[in-house]
């Protein structure tokens, strides 16, 4: 958000006719007491069920609360030291590094191809891009579902596909063997990032000035060097937000993981958040579960900081 | 069109001075020009049906899946694309008559329209104030909801799961109404800012000039105003709740109380039993509508995001 103008240093003209003529302003006029009053209920709501939340899970991370004992006994950071002896602690940590390093290369690369494909101009258009954003505009875990059928050991139509041309000879059992799963939970991932990015890399593409362009094509550049000489360049800032705003979105999200594998083969899979949340919900350590989920809060900060950079230098574009 | 670089406009001008070309050579550069138009043409579809196919085909699947008869589907050597046995609509009628589906469609549904009522009422005045009213906290405040909305849910929700039972909310679909915005007030505030700020200024103050309070140029012209940002807000708003997969996991476990995001996985596989046919119906059902709306406000969502916090 770009800062405002000195208080009271707008409008004060209109101000002071409008002041002069009624003599005295209404409350309902008055901008220092309409926008406090304005933000109130939003800021009333956050604190309570953001802040708040957040101060409890540091205070449960620190005591001893269960679901079946929810009394907070403090027991300091003996959480943490358990969790650190947990070498299923590190697998997750791993993962959820891997699921989002791997998950954002491959967003960045597709999602840039598919939003210089929406915004060419082509017939059937709008039924392609209809189907191009499915992905991200059907609920996740209905569309996880819709994989763990695509991914079935036996009826798999990919494995069906790739035993009809001869490229296998039995099934590949995507989500049973420890590197295929992870390779599906990370390929499931991008196909549902990837419009979502796309989209925000197009909103990008429309604002960079059409002349730039022409002056290069009548200039003689291709293709292709129009694209990293220009495009790219210009984009980089927006390229950088869509990113950043898929990696939260996938290293914070437990529902590919939960639908598709549960975490398995033996925690091949196990991601921070489905770790917290087997742990956390379904085995009634809230200690534990609030502890490895508050190792998602430096990760986001640090995310969150560089999206408000790439922001800033948008607006000097 | 010449914004994608994808083909050189019409009668491009070669690079050397054309009148150092002699009429065959012209002609020459001119049939490179026309072909290398035509494959970038043929690229272009090739990729564009590309994307739609791999983005689409769960789904395609999914609508060839619903209609099986089982002796067709729970065989390995058919055709997964094809029918082998005629089709049939019984399971796609299971899932209506059998299972509770249009219970968490429509838990779905009422829940969305209260989230995006609260929303609305919540951030369309927060927005105003960060967007137009002189604040001295105006900035910091807003990068502050900015921050709040990329905390997510994984961060929170064992902890949220002891605040909604303090509520006496566990187990019902009302805790999902009161926990929701605090997902969809953030993003609705950053993308209301941009849609706000295009409004003029001056049209408001000849508002205020003609009689009109503050508050009163607010909710009779800059409301008015705003109506196409406020729809793109409100599809968002709702399919952000439609979507919500982990707080409706951890707070809500009766069956009539659920969500289609966590009724569908959870009701639907029962153990090592899948209804295959009846899931892939629950999945298509859902996606398609959702994805008519949305794409009927992109152009919106796209201008929301460029102007939310980014343009003054």
């Amino acid at each position: 958000v770009e800062a405002k103008e000195h208080p009271g240093a707008r409008a004060t003209p209109l101000e002071a006719i409008r002041a002069a003529v009624h003599g005295r302003r209404a409350l309902a006029d008055r901008e220092s007491f309409l926008a406090p009053l304005f933000l109130l209920p939003a800021v009333v709501y956050i604190l309570a069920l953001v802040a708040f939340p957040f101060f409890l899970a540091l205070a449960f991370s620190l005591s001893d609360v269960t679901a079946g004992d929810p009394s907070l006994d403090w027991v300091g950071l003996s959480n943490f030291e358990a969790i650190f002896d947990d070498p299923v602690f590190w697998r997750s940590l791993r993962n959820t590094l891997l699921f989002t390093a791997v998950t954002m290369v491959l967003t960045v690369i597709l999602a840039k191809a598919l939003a210089l494909i929406l915004v060419a101009n082509f017939r059937f258009k709008r039924i392609v891009r209809f189907f191009v954003l499915l992905p991200w505009t059907t609920p996740i875990a209905l569309a996880a579902v819709a994989w763990l059928w695509m991914l079935d050991s036996v009826y798999s139509p990919i494995d069906w596909t790739l035993r009809e041309f001869g490229f296998i000879e039995s099934n590949l059992y995507w989500l049973g063997k420890d590197n295929l799963a992870m390779a599906s939970v990370i390929a499931v991932q991008t196909w549902r990032i990837v419009p979502l990015a796309a989209v925000i890399i197009m909103a990008g593409l429309v604002a960079i000035p059409d002349d730039i362009n022409d002056a290069a094509a009548i200039d003689g550049a291709g293709f292709w060097r129009k694209l990293w000489e220009i495009t790219i360049p210009l984009t980089l800032p927006v390229i950088g937000v869509a990113t950043l705003f898929g990696a939260i979105l996938t290293f914070t999200d437990m529902t590919v993981v939960y639908i598709l594998t549960r975490g398995g083969p033996t925690n091949a899979t196990q991601v921070l958040p489905s770790y917290a949340y087997f742990k956390g919900i379904e085995g009634g350590d809230l200690a534990q579960g609030a502890a490895i989920a508050l190792f998602l809060f430096p990760l986001l900060l640090v995310a969150a900081i560089a999206i408000l950079r790439s922001v800033r230098k948008m607006e000097t574009l | 069109m010449a914004r994608t670089g994808i083909e050189p406009p019409a009668g491009v001008r070669a690079p050397v001075g054309l009148a150092a070309m002699d009429a065959a050579e012209v002609e020459r550069s001119r049939s490179r020009v026309a072909t290398r138009r035509r494959l970038g043409r043929a690229g272009l579809y090739l990729a564009a049906v590309g994307a739609a196919l791999v983005a689409a085909t769960p789904f395609v699947w999914g609508t060839i899946t619903m209609f099986k008869e089982d002796a067709d589907l729970y065989n390995p050597q058919n055709n997964p694309f094809a029918f082998n046995i005629s089709p049939t609509g019984e399971h796609v009628s299971f899932l209506f008559d059998e299972t509770k589906f249009l219970t968490f469609a429509g838990n779905t549904l009422w829940v969305g329209l209260l989230v995006v009522g609260i929303t609305l009422a919540v951030a369309l005045p927060a927005a105003y104030s960060l967007a137009r009213l002189n604040m001295r906290w105006a900035s910091p405040l807003g990068i502050g909801i900015f921050f709040v909305y990329l905390i997510p849910p994984t961060l929170l929700f064992i902890s949220l799961s002891r605040v909604v039972s303090t509520l006496g909310l566990q187990d019902s679909t009302w805790s999902l109404v009161a926990i929701y915005p605090t997902i969809t007030i953030p993003v609705s505030v950053w993308l209301l800012i941009g849609f706000l700020k295009a409004i003029p200024r001056d049209v408001e103050e000849q508002a205020m000039v003609d009689g009109y309070s503050r508050v009163g140029a607010f909710r009779r012209v800059v409301i008015p105003l705003a109506l196409p940002g406020i729809v793109a807000v409100v599809v968002f708003a709702f399919t952000l709740t439609a979507h919500e997969f982990i707080y409706a996991l951890a707070f809500i476990s009766p069956s009539t109380e659920k969500t289609v995001s966590i009724g569908v996985p959870t009701e639907l596989i029962r153990g090592d039993v899948f209804f295959w046919q009846s899931l892939q119906a629950a999945a298509v059902l859902v996606a398609v509508p959702i994805a008519f709306a949305f794409n009927l406000l992109l152009e919106r969502f796209i201008t929301g995001f460029t102007m939310g916090a980014v343009k003054t």
